[in-house]
């Protein structure tokens, strides 16, 4: 059963954001991990760096694929997760709690309200899945 | 099935090499650049020779059976290629010795290029890039060359196709450039309408493999051609199919500006466990000056007749001397790599040409691509057929059989291991879900395409009674399947300890 | 017709079972005006008529079993034991092609496995790959990944003058459309003198050791680079000839970053320039920014260990456009060479091989330096090639040795460079006897002045 968190909102690529005052934690979604499979590394921005809505952030690598993984809201980055470094496998355990990605400072909030809530998003993967994506 | 490391078995005070002694007074050695430790292995020659043969033996190599890997052309390599290779006038020369020391080296590298300049239809060949990827960068760079040459710099982007083999965009974005993908059409040509909305004057070239990876021969190359020249754009040929057309049409006449040879899947040379290849690059008289070099001359030499007076362009049997040499072109984008590029690959690659002569090079075409269409009318009813065209050397199935829900492209795979054949290549292209690529080459009989089209029909059946065989295999091999999310999550890359 | 095995017998069976009327019929989408031309090719050769034709054109070459050779610059004449021929012609080894399907490719994946880490013995590096097309594209590769690792936001490149020229013309025709900033290389400079030219632009610093001329530099100069290079975040390159990796210290006890070069003398042999093998080898924190095939070892599912090709992600079939680095072959055959050279000699025999190619080197310089007109350059630590600065054009001289005393003289540095005209650069590996050095001596203290010549032809 694919989760789908409540708390947060998620892009069409299928990234979370969930806002924590002025700060914000990233990551990938329980319906991207699946996708991917075993994920075997991840590779983060370094803290400071900061990104427009849309940028690549970071990278997720399976056996078979890599995808990039998109910045759900422009910001700079606070910290990442230095967790992934030794447990890449925690994106396919956690992924909306441990495997966290990156933890930023919104420089827009307002870009928050115009994302998919869990509803829109859960919606949204379904009829991804029904078109056959493997 | 283990063979011990080398480590495991080494012991100090062994060596395997037996080496001369000094012979001259020993010089002082600056200590403080002295190593302490070097961690390498210690066992006999007995003990060496026995390790490797057992790890040979491990392996599955053409010359074991059929390998019909699409479009890695896994044709036969001839025996008396690796003899000639071998001669000690070819092994034992140096690159730098003077030209006038290796006149028969730079006479088949000479020979090589124009070989393959027949073959191709291009105006000029450097054999220098050392695998079909780095001719496929060297390319690129020419291309690059090429509009800077012109004073246009607004060209950054190359048009490639969806189809296409991950060297292509790779090697494009080494270039600086930024990759457009062209999607491909229902019949699997390249898709007309996307092609002409994206050619415009910011486009450098499109990188088109022809026949394509999904072993289609495209509909319309020459109306690709067209609209990539009348937007300024060249056309870059991934030569990694030509096997399918050696004799039958000359790429150069297709209009393509610059292609990349793979001399170790068309012209016979052995893929070596990964490699070397060789990876030669022929172009239009246009393009000519860009070729990275140095690339071999040919010059008629005055000889004069034994009778005073008399000079003329023959020796005394009445045929023409020429010297050879080596030369950088005009305006070469560089050199791809020191010195000339693969001499060892290049004489297997000239013998294999001498060997076969021109009616030989057709005919292996058209058996590679008979054979292929007759492996894919015998399993075309079964597979599902993404493309239902005439094929060239290689066709494309999908590993996804009515009625074996649980069952992929990588367990079929592994079954046919236990049937003791290599596994087709799969998961590409990309553009097929659960794709199946079968290239036979010409090198094989109608036996060995029935008893291998025999397996896949059965693994077929399989699949839908009694899937657990696909799932558990391989069964029979050396090791079983293997855990490959633990070596990429936790890397053991080497066994020194410590 | 060779290598061909259907018969007109076969190949109608087919043509029935594919339902055309004949072959040609398969070509139907080829432009028909252009179908079937007619390739103006040598007539075929039967197997006896092609090695004779290819013997006759290997004999039109002076081989080195003809010859005494000094000559190196890049490409190195070393004893290879018969043994690494022998592993090489097995076809399970050669037939093979990557090992993609690692259940039935376990002797090139394991073989591979102990290359790396051969590899990783003689640089002190943590990981290595299994192999690049040489040491200049290997060079290159690592100014791409410095590029990599500096998340491409340094664009500038430290080049000693003293790596190999056409390494350095390597580096820049790979990196000719990256926009990089390749500099340092326009004159000699000492390592302090490098170390002054890095800043925070610099994304890596590149030395070669021994370098182009034959010098070795100090490792506590070499220390002190790295140290610079790594205070301003720049990694530190070093392209190092493995057989003088026998006898000196692993870079990676000067801090080097990346460890790469030529691999040819590991058993390789000449072969005119290629193939050749480009060694690669880096600190464990930048593996995933490596090019590159690697082996990795893991378990299958009946817990035996195995191996298999490992971390493909950040390769050319799975990252695509994305990738850092477009290869696909490699030179695997060459680095199972180098497995079967570094397993034959191990650990007394590498070094064995270097003390020689070191003592010769150094008794053939002090030999040539009594002669006169001769000068053996600089009194700076040499491993096994030094610059002799001659009396006449090296070119004369090598024609002369050839032609009065069957040897091959070294490199003409001035040939590229005019400051180092009538300079010679002189080899000496562990298969020059003291007979042929001291032949070479004799040759060259009978070399005749230029007028003498001169006079003789008149």
């Amino acid at each position: 059963m694919v989760q789908y968190a409540k708390d947060r909102r998620y892009l069409e690529s299928h990234e979370w954001v969930k806002l924590e005052g002025d700060e914000a934690l990233a990551g990938i979604s329980d319906f991207a991990q699946h996708e991917l499979s075993d994920v075997v590394y991840v590779e983060l921005p370094a803290v400071g760096d900061t990104f427009a809505q849309g940028d690549t952030v970071a990278t997720v690598e399976s056996v078979k694929a890599a995808s990039d993984i998109y910045m759900p809201m422009s910001g700079e980055i606070l910290s990442v997760n230095g967790e992934l470094g030794d447990s890449p496998a925690l994106v396919n355990e956690d992924p909306f709690g441990r495997a966290w990605f990156v933890r930023f400072r919104p420089s827009k909030p307002e870009e928050y309200d115009a994302l998919l809530d869990a509803a829109a998003y859960q919606k949204h993967c379904e009829e991804e899945a029904e078109k056959g994506g493997h | 099935m283990k063979e011990p490391l080398i480590y495991d078995i080494s012991s100090p005070g062994r060596m395997a090499a037996n080496l001369p002694a000094c012979d001259v007074p020993r010089a002082p050695l600056p200590k403080a650049y002295l190593r302490q430790a070097l961690p390498l292995p210690e066992v006999s020659e007995v003990d060496l020779v026995r390790h490797f043969v057992r790890l040979s033996q491990l392996n599955y190599g053409v010359d074991k059976g059929f390998y019909p890997l699409g479009s890695c052309t896994m044709k036969y390599n001839p025996k008396v290629n690796e003899d000639v290779a071998r001669l000690p006038g070819f092994v034992n020369t140096h690159p730098y010795q003077d030209a006038g020391t290796v006149q028969g080296n730079l006479m088949l590298m000479h020979g090589l290029q124009e070989f393959l300049k027949e073959i191709s239809g291009f105006a000029a060949v450097s054999l220098q890039p050392a695998a079909g990827a780095h001719g496929e960068f060297t390319g690129v760079l020419m291309m690059r060359a090429y509009h800077h040459s012109r004073g246009d710099q607004k060209r950054t982007r190359m048009l490639i196709p969806d189809s296409a083999h991950g060297t292509n965009p790779a090697s494009t974005t080494m270039a600086g450039y930024e990759t457009v993908k062209i999607v491909s059409d229902a019949r699997g040509n390249v898709d007309l309408a996307d092609l002409e909305a994206h050619c415009d004057d910011s486009v450098a070239g499109l990188m088109l493999t022809n026949p394509n990876t999904l072993g289609l021969f495209d509909e319309h190359v020459q109306q690709i051609a067209r609209l990539l020249h009348a937007c300024g754009g060249l056309l870059y040929g991934d030569g990694a199919n030509l096997n399918a057309i050696l004799g039958i049409v000359k790429p150069a006449a297709l209009d393509f500006d610059v292609m990349h040879f793979n001399l170790h899947k068309t012209f016979s040379t052995p893929h070596g466990g990964g490699g070397p290849g060789s990876g030669p690059v022929g172009c239009s008289a246009t393009l000519a000056p860009f070729l990275p070099g140095p690339i071999v001359t040919e010059e008629l030499v005055e000889v004069e007749h034994e009778h005073a007076g008399e000079c003329d362009h023959e020796d005394e049997e009445g045929e023409e001397v020429y010297r050879y040499s080596l030369e950088m072109p005009a305006s070469p984008i560089g050199r791809m790599k020191a010195f000339y590029g693969n001499f060892g690959i290049f004489v297997r690659a000239y013998t294999y040409i001498r060997t076969l002569g021109a009616e030989g090079l057709r005919q292996a075409s058209q058996d590679a691509v008979l054979n292929a269409n007759y492996l894919l009318a015998r399993l075309k009813g079964v597979y599902p057929l993404p493309y239902d065209r005439t094929c060239m050397h290689e066709f494309v199935l999908s590993g996804v059989l009515p009625g074996a829900p649980g069952v992929h492209t990588v367990d079929i795979a592994k079954r046919l291991m236990d049937f003791g054949y290599h596994p087709p290549t799969v998961y590409f292209p990309l553009i097929v879900p659960e794709a199946i690529m079968i290239e036979p080459t010409e090198t094989e009989s109608k036996q060995t395409l029935d008893a291998f089209a025999d397996a896949m029909l059965q693994i077929a059946q399989e699949a839908k009674t009694q899937p657990e065989l696909l799932h558990g295999a391989p069964h029979v091999t050396p090791v079983s399947r293997l855990d490959e999310v633990q070596a990429a999550r936790q890397p053991v890359l080497q066994c020194l300890k410590g | 017709m060779p290598y061909l095995p259907n018969t007109d017998a076969d190949r109608a069976a087919m043509l029935k079972a594919i339902g055309v009327k004949s072959v040609e019929d398969l070509f139907h989408d080829v432009p028909a005006a252009l179908r079937f031309p007619e390739l103006q090719l040598p007539p075929a050769l039967s197997e006896p008529e092609a090695l004779s034709e290819l013997r006759t054109i290997s004999e039109y070459n002076v081989d080195l079993d003809h010859a005494a050779c000094f000559l190196g610059a890049g490409a190195y004449h070393h004893f290879v034991p018969s043994v690494v021929g022998h592993v090489l012609s097995r076809s399970e080894f050669y037939t093979a092609y990557t090992p993609y399907q690692p259940e039935i490719s376990q002797g090139t994946l394991q073989s591979m496995f102990e290359y790396q880490s051969m590899i990783c013995a003689l640089t002190g590096m943590d990981v290595a790959n299994a192999s690049h097309y040489d040491g200049a594209t290997a060079m290159a590769e690592a100014v791409v990944m410095a590029l990599g690792v500096a998340r491409g936001k340094r664009r500038k490149v430290v080049l000693s003058a003293g790596v190999h020229p056409e390494y350095r013309a390597v580096v820049r025709t790979y990196t000719q459309g990256m926009g990089l900033n390749v500099t340092s290389d326009d004159q000699p400079r000492d390592a302090h003198a490098l170390a002054a030219l890095i800043d925070t632009e610099t994304a890596c610093v590149i030395v070669q050791t021994p370098d182009f001329f034959g010098y070795l530099a100090d490792p506590d100069e070499l220390c002190a680079l790295s140290d610079a290079a790594h205070a301003a975040g720049a990694l530190f390159v070093v392209s190092a000839n493995p057989i003088s990796l026998g006898l000196f210290k692993p870079p990676a006890e000067y801090g080097a970053d990346i460890v790469c070069g030529e691999g040819q003398a590991l058993g390789g042999g000449l072969n005119f320039g290629g193939p050749y093998l480009g060694y690669f080898a880096c600190r464990q924190v930048h593996v995933h920014k490596m090019a590159g095939r690697i082996v990795g070892q893991t378990v299958d599912r009946n817990g035996e260990r195995g191996f298999v090709l490992t971390l493909s992600a950040r390769e050319q079939h799975i990252r695509r456009e994305k990738a850092s680095c477009n290869i696909c072959s490699n030179e695997a055959l060459m680095a199972l060479a180098a497995a079967v050279y570094l397993t034959a000699l191990g650990k007394q025999g590498l070094r064995q091989v270097a003390e020689l190619c070191y003592h010769k080197a150094h008794y053939a310089a002090e030999q040539l330096s009594g002669l006169p007109g001769f000068q053996v350059l600089d009194q700076r630590p040499f491993f096994q090639e030094f610059p002799l600065r001659c009396p006449r054009p090296v070119a004369e001289i090598n024609d002369y040795l050839l032609d009065e005393w069957g040897i091959i003289g070294g490199y003409d540095l001035g040939r590229k460079d005019p400051r180092w005209a009538n300079t010679m650069l002189v080899c000496v590996t562990e298969l020059n006897t003291k007979d042929q050095i001291d032949d070479l001596v004799e040759a060259l203290g009978a070399l005749p002045d230029q007028d003498a010549e001169t006079e003789d032809a008149a």
